[in-house]
């Protein structure tokens, strides 16, 4: 390979990785801007939308339209614990929000190891997702190319939501200011509710994105993807949906980086150093990058 | 300390001691081991209030303190020859000491503290949830380098042949001296600096208080407990790994804490000695068990689920946990008494 096709190589990596992150994060940026809450359990409403996918699949069901329930599944479970777990708690102190989350997440990993068990499943790929294209010397998964193509869709749909209807709107409304926004009327029950369907039905996509590439499924794999979410979102600036975009195709980049020229045997460290970096930018811009002027800095 | 606060605190021991006395004398194994759990639960819970509770820096990654402290305390007091045979990399002086239990737990207090320190300054300017964030980072990079620092650790394979050291009156004393500590702190200036930098660090800050100072020294104080309790169970379970420190702990710990109440260290206590309890209870039932005619099956993971439950109850009804900030004396059955006494007087 040439330097050339190396750098190519590995900018498509570092896109394919952060198209997942962002479908990740998308969701996590959302809720935080309403409810300043950070919603450790996001991953776990992931995974469940890939069980039931699994599901879908183990029932006979085509690879898309099991892919469509899982979606589903994801978005209605948001939506669940949502109304049963944080609407309950509104008004409550941010941390009170962000520990129930945590509860929120050991229930749906231990009801997943107890119904379902916590050994892996394989997650089977229909032949025409699992080949590979071959460009030059380039050798481009044909599911790494189609999660980059549906996050770009994706992002486009959202785009076009949160701009132009009267919803997303009324999301962006409730982000800037909660009581404004119910002061202009603005049923914000209703955007809350919104935001989680919708949020946690692209971290369905993602899912199927992820499980797709590791190829297998598990109880406990909902906390990389959060965690990821996480670092994408405070790199782009908590609250702020292209920031966390933009922060997660960052970090997608930095770990690509960091596995390819860090020496062999530091790159197994390169979720450290990921999370160093993002100390540093916490330190020295706590807003992150396209973030709203943060009030609660020191 | 005033004389009857003295009084209150000893009290408190002498009974302590004297319920340990009769587990030690009386009981059998099993429940010495379930008071030594409750032990160590109280020391991490108190630990992490005097951090989290006190500043109201919400810590997620104490468990990586805990971590530190177990595996400095386990590679000090593990023999020479079994050093030689299964961990042969250990560099330096690792691998030709062996050290006595009392220096080797001081030692796994005070490696965490000073990464505490080092890292300290860094995280705790953040606020909110990015100090949440960051400390759980700090998990995530502890657990990182503990799996892969081989020749220390022994990567994700299990640390085994640690010698069974920790017993009641270990568990006990640091207990104590942890309580001790923090309620000494708690009533202290310093103290009062880290729950007004708590309340509002705003106006902490137009007080005069250093924020960062106080938080430091909380966060620094509470990762040597944190560790310390690490060592003991290190001690306990014998052998343990990477995976033992994690994110499940770190969920008990907090439950405990939030259920006692965040500011209180007599609240931890207690929320430690509820939950610990209510987890052995419900693992009772996990194999299955049987009403009449009715067969429950093994339900494994219940004691994990019940705990998330009870802490989603919890949030809901009674945020502040059971105490909040107020503390239980050794002596609120005399206040008890004697109000009552002075109402009798007055009614008749």
């Amino acid at each position: 390979m040439s330097t050339l096709e190396t750098l190519l190589q590995q900018l498509f990596n570092a896109l394919s990785v952060g198209s997942l992150y962002a479908e990740a994060a998308i969701g996590l940026a959302m809720v935080f801007s309403i409810l300043n809450l950070v919603n450790f359990a996001h991953g776990d409403i992931l995974v469940l939308g890939v069980y039931t996918m699994i599901f879908g699949l183990a029932a006979g069901l085509a690879f898309w339209s099991a892919a469509l329930l899982g979606i589903l599944a994801s978005a209605l479970i948001g939506l669940f614990v949502e109304r049963i777990a944080y609407r309950p708690l509104r008004g409550a102190p941010d941390v009170s929000l962000l520990l129930t989350s945590f509860a929120v997440t050991i229930l749906i990993e231990n009801g997943l190891i107890l119904f379902v068990s916590a050994s892996p499943r394989a997650f089977p790929l229909p032949p025409y997702l699992s080949g590979f294209v071959s460009l030059g010397n380039l050798r481009l998964p044909v599911i790494d190319l189609s999660v980059i193509l549906g996050a770009f869709l994706l992002l486009l749909v959202l785009t076009v939501l949160v701009t132009r209807t009267s919803i997303g709107i009324a999301m962006r409304a409730a982000a800037s200011d909660l009581t404004g926004a119910l002061l202009c009327g603005i049923d914000i029950n209703k955007v809350i509710a919104f935001a989680f369907g919708l949020g946690s039905a692209i971290a369905g996509v993602a899912g199927i994105g992820w499980a797709g590439r590791i190829g297998k499924i598990d109880p406990f794999m909902g906390l990389e993807p959060v965690l990821k979410g996480f670092v994408a979102c405070i790199f782009g600036g908590f609250g702020s949906i292209p920031g966390a975009v933009l922060g997660a195709y960052i970090l997608g980049g930095m770990e690509v980086l960091l596995t390819a020229f860090l020496p062999s045997e530091y790159s197994q460290y390169r979720n450290a150093f990921v999370f160093i970096i993002l100390i540093i930018v916490l330190l020295v811009r706590p807003s992150g990058l396209l973030g709203k002027t943060d009030k609660e800095k020191l | 300390m005033n004389r009857r606060s003295l009084l209150s605190a000893l009290f408190l021991l002498t009974i302590a001691a004297l319920i340990l006395l009769v587990v030690h004398l009386f009981a059998g194994a099993y429940w010495t081991r379930i008071a030594i759990v409750i032990g160590i639960y109280s020391l991490l819970a108190v630990s992490l209030g005097l951090s989290s509770g006190f500043t109201g820096v919400f810590s997620l990654g104490h468990t990586a303190f805990m971590a530190l402290g177990a595996y400095t305390g386990a590679l000090l007091t593990l023999p020479v020859q079994v050093k030689q045979s299964t961990m042969q990399q250990l560099p330096g002086f690792l691998a030709t000491t062996q050290l006595h239990f009392l220096p080797a737990t001081l030692l796994a207090g005070v490696l965490p503290a000073l990464v505490a320190l080092a890292v300290g300054p860094a995280i705790l300017r953040l606020s909110g949830h990015f100090v949440s964030v960051a400390t759980l980072g700090l998990l995530l990079i502890t657990r990182e380098i503990l799996l892969n620092a081989e020749s220390l650790t022994r990567g994700a394979r299990t640390f085994t042949g640690v010698l069974p050291l920790t017993n009641l009156w270990w568990v006990f004393l640091w207990g104590a001296i942890a309580v001790y500590v923090s309620w000494r702190i708690k009533r202290s200036a310093i103290g009062r600096e880290m729950f007004a930098s708590r309340e509002d660090p705003l106006a902490a800050q137009a007080l005069g208080v250093s924020i960062l100072r106080a938080r430091l020294l909380a966060f620094v104080i509470s990762a040597f407990f944190t560790g310390i309790a690490g060592c003991l169970y290190a001690h306990f379970i014998l052998a343990f790994s990477a995976r033992t420190f994690y994110l499940p702990v770190t969920f008990e710990v907090i439950s405990m804490l939030v259920v006692g109440g965040m500011g209180s260290v007599s609240g931890a206590v207690l929320g430690a000695v509820i939950l610990s309890g209510f987890k052995e209870a419900v693992r009772v039932l996990e194999p299955g068990f049987a009403i009449g005619p009715i067969r429950v099956p093994p339900i494994y993971g219940l004691a994990q689920i019940a705990m998330a439950f009870l802490f989603i109850l919890f949030m809901m009804l009674r945020p502040k946990g059971l105490l909040g900030d107020r503390e239980i004396g050794g002596l609120f059955w005399w206040d008890w008494f004697r109000r009552r006494s002075a109402s009798l007087v007055e009614r008749s």
